[in-house]
């Protein structure tokens, strides 16, 4: 094969990373003492701030399942001496776009702003922090968005499939539901519990921010303390660790559909484990979205009962779970499920190859750098390596910690990883030759 | 779509479609080798990665009667391999040197793309040449990779019947134009597309002088130049390439309605669709003022004209929208979609919508509304090149629906100079039921309370 050789030639030679470690990563202290992460990049005139505060929709008191996401949809609806109108219309003039988002174990605030109007932008958005006001009608209104969406949710068949498996697994834990809350709760959700969940999650003692673009260390210290100052220091405790509960095996959820959803997995590995890397390259071996992956060749490529099929660790704060979903027709359903378990059980027991550790390796590292494609991108990955207690030079170390994985590392790891007994399967569907387990 | 697990939306045009003054203008350098093939360069120097992507002038409003689908069913096959490429490694390749890929396909085009690092561009060039004509592809690979089509219609398609109706509305919004036909095909003509359609469907399309190269990133337009000739400068241009004079839709005189019930769904909605002039070479101007257009109807939750009627001063929605795509060689749409709130009928909440459109003829938009539309169409150049993908994307696209790079360069320009005037007229002209179709999602008749 004479094909690319001489090009792939050079290139072995000069796999080293692209040249990321130009990327400097500040650490910022604030006047009011507050930290931050900050890449400095001037080639375009504006800023993109991404804001994490721990804790998420989990800090939902008993009762109130669903109050802080409510929350993160009425923040930006009127604040201060605006309403919900004067607010967006504020925020338009600046051409300013603020996000505001709840997931399990983070409220998110993603902010973009002009240079030319940073101060104004700032200022408006730590109104929407600081200063909310919640207005019944809004609360009303929006609560009305939320409802519908978690109606749309019950005839979806991959929300019902990835709800039901979380009730499986987590018992009476806030991970067990939907942070959306139900219709229930969420009908019952007053405007009080919307100011309870707004006083919880925003603090100051659980927030990490990541900025990228055009802004200085010492303005964005400033920056900072004006967003967050008016901030509670303390906010509510997070619940403690999830119960793991999910037994091995089938779980069929009756639904009208000429294809079934499948949703699987078993217990995960933890992102301060020390076989986390190994454990992270063994699913990019499996199912980690590339097109070479094992369940790709396998279930796609090879057999056409798929469109994709993908597989994911997810290290949440309070429990690790190892998820994988495809949809199939309900006569593939079945026969894609035995060549997941086939491929669970072949790599549990014999591993992967070491060409396949080496291509991984090599596609891992290189790809690292395409993820910092700009300043919204790279701030958000700033405020993640926080949220995961990772070091500012990690950016610099992590190729390194994957190049050093060896064949030893992952065939011992992926014993412990997959475990093909431990398997279980919710399909959503009218799945041929299915029935749930007893 | 080949695209996987990603969601494939089509991004919103005012995001996309922007571009910046001169001061701010991204670094566009153009040429066009003696095969015919149109490359453009957009430099950005800040990381060393490269993005390529190929756009090939031929897309699902080409195909045969009878032979929907075929466009992405190639697309797909695309990654079959060569003479070259062992079966199947074509992604594989490129992964293996810390890259990604993927294809889209859409009524006008078909586009491949590769990210990468700076360094192993000739890479993905050489490899991207040599598919371009030397496609090998068996029995089998044809026959697993129609289930996997299937597989995709299933999924995005016939579980959703929000995408049903939407794909029933276009098939009764144009008449005669081929972009009634959906993308992925309908289902008893993809189950008869064979190896022979693919092969017929690429020799025909698949050449130097029916594509444009974009390469964007951490290049230069003298190296790009240099590894253009090498790599694609030696294929042969193909002398069956014809304008794409396609079928033109008669005056349309009859609105259409269609309602459509399905059990699985749970928020009825009303969608409704106009057919909308498209952009057009040296003549943008009615475009850009349905683009101001949508975004005043139902840009943001908080203030559009819809937003405010519907779901502020009544409580007869729980959301609303609007939209124009006139990124297109033939007819554009322009949309409006509305959830009632609870306890609003179909009917009512349509007629709501009449009413607020009535008036909003009647006495034009808010002009601090109009200013602030324009302020955020001057910001989004800004934004809009942070994301060098979206910019390779938007030259690929418009390039291939036949813009030129002034056009695309000027647009900004001709969204400045829209007037409150321009945006009345476009509205008064576009809105016309005769040329739109409504549709009705709903829940079967017995489900109903």
């Amino acid at each position: 094969m004479s094909f690319l050789r001489p090009v792939l030639a050079a290139l072995a030679l000069a796999l080293a990373t692209p040249a990321l470690a130009e990327m400097k990563i500040q650490e910022v202290t604030s006047p009011g003492g507050v930290k931050a992460w900050l890449v400095e990049d001037h080639g375009i005139p504006f800023t993109a701030l991404e804001i994490r505060f721990v804790g998420g929709t989990s800090l939902d008191a008993p009762g109130k399942r669903g109050a802080t996401n409510l929350m993160a949809g009425l923040i930006e609806e009127g604040a201060g001496d605006l309403d919900s109108r004067g607010f967006a219309e504020a925020r338009d003039a600046l051409a300013a776009s603020f996000r505001f988002d709840a997931s399990n174990d983070a409220f998110s605030v993603s902010a973009k702003f002009l240079t030319e109007n940073r101060d104004q932008a700032v200022d408006l958005l730590a109104l929407a922090l600081t200063d909310p006001r919640f207005d019944q009608d809004a609360v009303d209104r929006v609560r009305e968005q939320v409802l519908s969406g978690l109606r749309s949710d019950e005839k979806d068949a991959g929300t019902i499939a990835s709800r039901s498996f979380d009730r499986l697994a987590f018992g009476d834990h806030p991970y067990a539901s939907a942070g959306e809350g139900t219709v229930d709760s969420v009908t019952a959700l007053t405007r009080d519990d919307v100011i309870a969940a707004w006083k919880g999650a925003l603090a100051r003692d659980r927030v990490v921010i990541g900025a990228a673009g055009d802004i200085t260390a010492e303005e964005l210290g400033l920056v900072i303390d004006r967003l967050l100052g008016g901030l509670p220091a303390t906010g509510a405790p997070q619940p403690g660790p999830a119960p793991w509960l999910l037994k091995p095996g089938v779980t069929v959820v009756d639904f009208p559909s000429p294809q079934s959803v499948v949703y699987f997995g078993h217990q995960g590995i933890d992102r301060d484990d020390p076989d986390f890397f190994a454990a992270y390259l063994l699913n990019e071996v499996m199912a980690g979205g590339r097109f070479s992956s094992r369940l790709m060749r396998e279930v796609r490529e090879k057999r056409g009962l798929t469109y994709g099929i993908g597989t994911w660790l997810i290290p949440m704060d309070l429990a690790d779970l190892y998820l994988g979903q495809f949809s199939a027709s309900n006569d593939k359903a079945g026969p894609a499920m035995d060549v997941v378990k086939a491929e669970w059980a072949r790599i549990a027991a014999e591993g992967i190859t070491q060409q396949e550790l080496d291509e991984t390796k090599t596609y891992l590292t290189g790809s690292y750098a395409l993820r910092f494609s700009g300043n919204g991108p790279i701030a958000g990955i700033l405020a993640g390596m926080q949220l995961d207690h990772l070091p500012i030079d990690y950016v610099d170390t992590r190729n390194d910690k994957i190049e050093a994985i060896t064949l030893e590392d992952v065939q011992r790891v992926a014993k412990r990883l997959y475990q093909p007994d431990q398997l279980h399967f919710v399909v959503v569907g009218q799945p041929t030759g299915l029935t749930s387990t007893p | 779509m080949r695209l996987f697990p990603f969601l494939a939306l089509k991004p919103l045009v005012l995001l996309t479609a922007l571009l910046a003054p001169p001061a701010l203008a991204e670094q566009v350098t153009t040429f066009r080798l003696d095969n015919g093939l149109d490359v453009v360069v957009i430099e950005d120097h800040r990381a060393p990665l490269v993005v390529q992507q190929i756009w090939y002038r031929a897309g699902a409003a080409d195909e045969m009667p009878g032979k929907s689908g075929i466009a992405h069913f190639l697309e797909h096959l695309m990654f079959k391999g060569t003479e070259k490429i062992p079966p199947n490694m074509f992604s594989a390749l490129i992964e293996q040197q810390g890259g990604d890929d993927n294809a889209f396909t859409s009524w006008d085009y078909t586009a491949y793309y590769q990210r990468i690092a700076a360094d192993r561009l000739e890479m993905v060039m050489e490899m991207e040449a040599d598919r371009m004509r030397n496609l090998r592809m068996t029995e089998d690979d044809v026959t697993t990779e129609r289930q996997v089509i299937l597989e995709e219609r299933a999924q995005r398609t016939d579980s959703d019947p929000g995408a049903l109706l939407g794909e029933q509305m276009r098939a009764a919004l144009f008449l005669n134009s081929h972009y009634g036909i959906p993308i992925i095909g309908w289902r008893h003509e993809m189950e008869g597309l064979g190896r022979d359609d693919a092969l017929a469907w690429y020799r025909k399309y698949y050449a130097p002088n029916n594509a444009t190269l974009i390469i964007a990133g951490d290049v230069t337009p003298d190296e790009v130049r240099r590894l253009a000739e090498k790599y694609y400068g030696p294929i042969a241009p193909s002398d069956g390439i014809a304008p794409r004079i396609r079928p033109q839709e008669p005056p349309q005189l009859a609105e259409r309605r269609l309602k459509l019930a399905d059990e699985r769904v749970s928020n009825p909605y009303v969608y409704r669709v106009y057919l909308a002039p498209e952009r057009n070479p040296g003549d943008q101007d009615e475009a850009a003022a349905l683009l101001i257009l949508a975004e005043l109807l139902g840009g943001s939750g908080q203030t559009s004209v819809l937003a405010r009627a519907l779901q502020f001063d009544t409580q007869t929605a729980v959301y609303t929208s609007a939209f124009y795509d006139g990124t297109s060689i033939d007819d554009g749409t322009f949309g409006l979609y509305v959830v009632p709130a609870p306890g609003v009928t179909l009917e009512a909440a349509e007629a709501a919508v009449d009413a607020t459109l009535a008036d909003f003829l009647q006495k034009g938009p808010d002009p601090a509304a109009f200013e602030r539309i324009k302020t955020q169409i001057r910001a989004s150049e800004i934004y809009g090149k942070d994301d060098l993908q979206g910019l390779a994307n938007m030259y690929g696209e418009e390039l291939t629906i036949g813009l030129s790079v002034e056009d695309i360069q000027g647009f900004d320009e001709v969204l400045a100079g829209v007037t409150i005037e321009d945006v009345m007229a476009a509205a008064h002209q576009v809105l016309n039921r005769n040329s739109s179709v409504t549709g009705w999602l709903t829940q079967p008749e017995e489900a109903v309370k």
